[in-house]
């Protein structure tokens, strides 16, 4: 860490150095409002990734300010109206839960650009983006189901909203691709970071006989009760989380953030910003997969990486039928694939899980 | 040699002045951490507590923010402060702050999309029932099978919490929200919201009843027989029983009335500034009024100080946090020091400091 703010603190003064007429003007101040602490080592360590790299490719040109553990609802209007006030020119939210919020606030800052992650309302100045991370899912899924020997997979669910409907329903169609006997336990932790509840889900997971864990949460917690309970593998999830390499964690789903954020500054500053939904996958390079470990054999890691290529390539689309609904009626017909449209208003479970989503 | 003793009663004096030493205690060691880490500890504390008064970047918007957040920790308090004097400890605020929202909002999703002037007032009535009624559990449980209301008050809290989660997936989800979680938006709904009354000013009618709880308190306290005989059961339980104070009625008045405040509070906040049950909704205000209730030395008028200092902090908290890049865990540090050196100080008020060997008669 330490290395790193000397190398940016190195680049922006050689960037100065070189562009002494940028310093003149005022930086562009850009806000970017996190759910979590900045060192959850997941969702929103990657964001925070991403405004790093912001501040090192423009140096001085831009201002970057943060607030951290924002709570989604009321405090988020507060935060967001504050950092709108303190002269941001542009902000990032990056939860779900500031939907709303992002957009009350939009409508009283027209001058301001607001970016809203896995929302789907916009504005004028309110432009939405997020990642497939059920690309990622699908390579997870695979990986999971050849690896279990308890055919019990665990998955620690979040809130249950379609990204993670998604998300769970992506890893099991590949799992029970890769191995029919197995079968997906949901907990549901109705939490995006709970160090303590994840541990819990985890340890229960895993009592049931999971021996694979896969979570939508955002800390390493799960990771860590895998590791003190031996003979469980999991993934890295939003980021790598490289310290449970080779096992717990034998891959991840890496978030990355920095070239949308850069380009996106880029844009406010020429001018030329906005607004629109994006929802980039393995292809861009949003959604990048963590390496394989040597937990994992050899055949598997290869097969895991085929498939990355094909969704990356546009071979092959993870939900592609015949997949029928949870209740036994038909979703998808025989090589039909799901469009946008149904995947981001996901609120069914596919044919084989168990349980109900809560409502 | 320095040694603690007793006083015969607790100074005035320093009842009155302990919260002030320990703000100035809090700055000065707050200072010392932001120092630690780096940051300009003047600018810190200018950020947290002058800033959001004074700014005239920030101040308009902030200042009315702080009688939004203040709001319902007041009113809270003040419920649990009635308590906390005759004994009764109240610590499940946070639960039947839950459930005074979600039966509040109940009535008025069950009756969507009527427009009577009467919807928002019945749906305060129903919120202080909510409320009430989850507080009446441990009281019951108290004065029927001698269980501890503590506990069972606390522990009511993560059932609260279950039920507000099945409620905002469930019965309460908004049909036209397209699947996701949440009720509909009160905010959006006149009959049934709770607006900024004067615009500009924060004030909604929770603020509205927080001032009002803090008179009849203070009223209460002082000159009726109720509170007269709340505050000899906190003091002399011996001597209230002698004095005709039923102490089981005494638990279920002041566990009532502090969850029947609770749940109008959670009223307010989920018709007004929240705007919609969703499954954060309860962002801890149960728990922080607890502090509250401590800071204002279970004192009407110090309660209602210690509420605005308290939403101070959180909101200077935020802006120092993203102008000065000061961690959240920090500022988190930074509240739990007041709390702490509160309790601290609180021992000049009962004890006298005594340099030197102590005597012995």
């Amino acid at each position: 860490m330490k290395t790193l703010t000397t190398l940016l603190a190195g680049a922006a003064l050689a960037a100065g150095l070189v562009l002494p007429a940028a310093a003149q003007d005022d930086p562009l101040k850009v806000g970017f409002v996190y759910v979590g602490p900045v060192g959850d080592g997941g969702w929103t360590y990657e964001h925070n990734q991403g405004r790093l790299a912001v501040e090192a490719h423009f140096s001085d040109t831009v201002e970057t300010v943060y607030q951290e553990s924002v709570p989604e609802g009321a405090d988020a209007e507060r935060v967001l109206t504050q950092m709108a006030l303190s002269g941001a020119d542009l902000i990032f939210t990056t939860s779900f839960g500031y939907m709303d919020p992002t957009i009350n606030v939009a409508q009283r800052f027209p001058d301001v650009k607001f970016e809203h992650a896995t929302g789907y309302k916009t504005a004028d100045n309110v432009a939405t983006y997020s990642a497939r991370f059920y690309e990622g899912r699908t390579v997870q899924g695979h990986i999971a189901g050849k690896m279990t020997e308890s055919n019990i997979i665990g998955y620690i669910g979040s809130y249950p909203i379609p990204e993670v409907i998604r998300g769970i329903n992506a890893a099991f169609i590949a799992a029970r691709k890769a191995n029919p006997d197995v079968e997906f336990r949901v907990v549901w932790a109705n939490t995006w970071f709970d160090p303590a509840k994840e541990a819990d889900a985890a340890t229960a997971l895993i009592e049931q006989g999971a021996d694979v864990i896969l979570q939508h949460t955002d800390s390493t917690a799960p990771l860590a009760a895998a590791e003190k309970a031996g003979g469980v593998i999991g993934f890295g999830q939003a980021s790598d989380m490289a310290e449970y390499k080779p096992s717990p964690r034998v891959s991840s789903i890496i978030d990355n953030w920095s070239p949308y954020y850069i380009d996106r500054v880029q844009a406010v500053m020429d001018g030329t910003w906005e607004s629109h939904q994006v929802w980039q996958g393995i292809r861009e390079g949003m959604v990048q997969i963590g390496e394989i470990t040597d937990a994992v054999p050899e055949d598997v890691a290869n097969e895991a990486r085929a498939l990355m290529d094909a969704i990356a390539s546009g071979d092959y689309h993870p939900f592609t039928g015949p997949i029928n609904r949870q209740d036994g009626s038909v979703w998808l017909a025989e090589g039909e694939t799901a469009d946008d449209g149904t995947l981001l208003g996901m609120d069914f479970y596919v044919e084989g899980l168990t349980g109900t989503i809560p409502n | 040699m320095i040694a603690l003793e007793k006083r015969p009663t607790p100074s005035r004096a320093w009842t009155v002045l302990t919260p002030l030493v320990a703000v100035l205690a809090t700055m000065v060691a707050g200072g010392l951490m932001f120092a630690a880490l780096g940051k300009d500890p003047f600018e810190a504390i200018r950020t947290i507590f002058y800033d959001p008064l004074f700014n005239a970047q920030f101040a308009s918007y902030s200042r009315p923010q702080l009688l939004v957040k203040a709001g319902p920790l007041i009113l809270i308090a003040i419920g649990l402060s009635l308590g906390f004097r005759a004994g009764v400890w109240n610590i499940g605020a946070e639960g039947q702050y839950i459930m005074g929202a979600l039966c509040g909002a109940g009535v008025g999703l069950a009756l969507y999309p009527s427009d009577s002037v009467l919807l928002f007032p019945a749906m305060v009535i129903a919120g202080a029932f909510g409320g009430w009624a989850w507080a009446m559990i441990p009281a019951i449980l108290k004065t029927r099978f001698n269980t501890n209301e503590i506990l069972v008050s606390l522990l009511l809290v993560y059932v609260a919490e279950q039920f507000l989660a099945s409620a905002a997936l469930g019965v309460m989800r908004n049909p036209e929200g397209g699947g996701f979680p949440g009720s509909r938006n009160f905010q959006q709904w006149p009959a049934a919201a709770n607006p900024e009354l004067i615009a500009g000013t924060g004030m909604h009618w929770g603020v509205v009843a927080a001032f009002v709880a803090v008179i009849a308190a203070y009223v209460l306290l002082a000159k009726h027989m109720l509170g007269f005989q709340i505050r000899l059961a906190g003091t002399a339980p011996r001597a209230a029983r002698f004095a005709g104070v039923n102490p089981a009625r005494l638990v279920v008045i002041c566990l009532g009335l502090s969850g029947a405040l609770a749940g109008a509070a959670g009223l307010f906040e989920v018709t007004g500034p929240a705007g919609q049950v969703s499954i954060d909704f309860g962002s801890g205000y149960g728990f922080t009024a607890i502090i509250v209730a401590f800071l204002g030395r279970l004192h009407p008028v110090g309660i209602l100080l210690a509420g605005l200092l308290m939403a101070l902090t959180y909101i200077g908290g935020e802006l120092a946090q993203f102008m000065l890049g000061i961690p959240a865990a920090a500022i988190q540090a930074f509240q739990g020091m007041l709390l702490f050196f509160l309790l601290a100080v609180d021992v000049l008020s009962n004890y006298r400091i005594r340099f030197g060997r102590r005597r012995i008669a």
